[in-house]
């Protein structure tokens, strides 16, 4: 009796359905079997459903979404600082970091990368070791004690010989790097192992001072702005977390996984993979963001955002220098921050407002143009239409 | 590095310049113009990857969580 599954096909195949939708209704029609008329019945029903949770025309779906968002932010904590599951890495959280998010910060004030590694890197602890190190800046401080000594106008650098191995760094990468750098002359001492002796250009205490201080900026291995790497198993394959982000530089390094790898800045995000990925990243960290304060707001509202915030082919915050301050009513404007300055400067331009949008009309009195507010009804008068007859 | 495409990335869903029969009756359909709908750079790194020129419209086939798939445009800008 039941109908095959190319019927089922062609007959919901054409319906404005998503996707997600229409897989269900197919794998549930298949499951119990029914006849072409039940299904019939059924597809009408589901578009009657369908049609009824659509959002209506005229509905102000962004006072929706503010207030489903803004409601739950009332109740998150203000604890800015959260270890957050991964190992040691500190970072921001509440409402703090849904603040840093909605206001397109250009950077946050807790970088952070997940980096993935590739096949073969993935599960072998020791290659994830070294591709950590080659991503995690190495100064000087990391590999030796750097002494000033004023009898013979000289920085010396005694190299721990066991952080040189860890790392992976040779005495004369140090002594070259540290000579491009500093432009001054650096030698390998003869009579200690592992000594680097640095003579300033011209024997005075100014400049010897001013070489202590500048050879622990240098960034002889790794990338610099990142401050630590932080090797974690996630199920099988291993994965980098890294305090600061450089995601330019990281997609560069073998045997990292450039399609897994990712940083919760946005606007480097926006950068290196474009306004798409920017969306899908806002999205992203402002739902984890809510969930893990155990808050739950349908995606949807966070996805309308998102899409705001995008919608220009660049990540615009919400707030005084871009949604709000871009609309196009005097009065929309006005009402959110700086009053005075947006009111004179109208008045001064001879601004004209249409009273199109809700915050006008709220302010000047009026029906808001929303729901029924939006229907104009128009009458035919009998009486005078029998009148002209 | 071997060579990778932006697109591969888990977070960049597809883009495709659009070819004007199709491009037509998605305008239709909305009843808009081409520059009213949603922009995207022409600086943009996917706009550069796809070779994507002013006055194009990108089609993009996001992956929804509540959709399944969902199609969207942008519109090519300087």
């Amino acid at each position: 009796m039941s109908i095959s599954e190319a019927t089922i096909d062609s007959m919901i195949g054409g319906l404005s359905l998503p996707m997600t939708t229409l897989a269900t209704l197919k794998d549930d029609v298949m499951k119990v079997g029914v006849t072409k008329k039940e299904l019939e019945e059924i597809i009408e029903r589901v578009m009657a459903d369908y049609e009824y949770a659509c959002v209506e025309p005229c509905e102000a779906v962004g006072v929706v979404s503010a207030q489903s968002i803004g409601e739950p932010g009332t109740q998150m904590t203000m604890r800015t600082f959260h270890y957050a599951g991964v190992a040691e890495i500190n970072v921001t959280l509440g409402l703090p970091r849904l603040i840093e998010i909605v206001d397109a910060r250009k950077t946050p004030s807790t970088p952070m990368m997940t980096v993935a590694l590739e096949e073969g890197y993935a599960t072998d602890r020791d290659l994830a070791r070294k591709i950590a190190w080659e991503i995690e800046a190495t100064h000087i401080a990391h590999l030796a004690d750097v002494t000033t000594d004023l009898a013979n106008m000289n920085l010396v650098v005694d190299l721990n010989e066991k952080m040189l191995i860890q790392r992976d760094v040779a005495v004369d990468d140090v002594a070259e790097k540290l000579g491009e750098e500093l432009g001054v002359s650096v030698k390998v001492s003869s009579a200690v192992n592992n000594q680097i002796i640095v003579q300033p250009n011209e024997p005075s205490y100014r400049e010897l001072l001013q070489l202590a201080k500048k050879i622990h900026t240098i960034t002889l291995k790794g990338i610099e702005g990142i401050k630590r790497v932080v090797i974690r198993k996630d199920g099988e394959e291993y994965t980098l977390y890294t305090e600061g982000s450089v995601l330019k530089e990281v997609l560069h390094i073998e045997g990292v996984d450039i399609t897994r790898t990712s940083t919760n800045n946005i606007g480097e995000i926006y950068e290196v993979f474009g306004i798409e990925a920017a969306r899908n990243s806002i999205i992203k960290e402002a739902s984890d963001t809510l969930r893990e304060q155990g808050l739950t707001v349908d995606i949807r509202h966070i996805m309308l955002v998102s899409d705001i915030m995008t919608c220009d082919g660049e990540v615009k915050q919400i707030g005084r220098h871009g949604i709000s301050g871009e609309k196009a009513s005097v009065f929309a404007r006005a009402a959110f921050e700086v009053t005075v300055n947006h009111l004179l400067d109208a008045g001064m331009r001879g601004d004209i407002d249409e009273l199109n949008g809700v915050t006008e009309n709220i302010i000047v009195g009026q029906p808001i143009k929303l729901g029924t507010g939006d229907v104009h009804l128009v009458a035919r008068n009998p009486l005078k239409d029998s009148g002209e007859q | 590095m071997s060579k990778f495409s932006l697109l591969d990335h888990e977070l960049i869903p597809n883009h495709e310049i659009m070819d004007d029969d199709e491009l037509r009756t998605v305008l239709k359909h909305f009843n808009v113009e081409r520059e009213q709908l949603p922009k995207i750079k022409v600086t943009d790194p996917i706009a550069q990857e796809i070779d994507a020129m002013p006055g194009d419209v990108v089609k993009i086939t996001r992956k929804s969580q509540t959709a399944g798939e969902a199609l969207y445009y942008r519109y090519v800008m300087e």
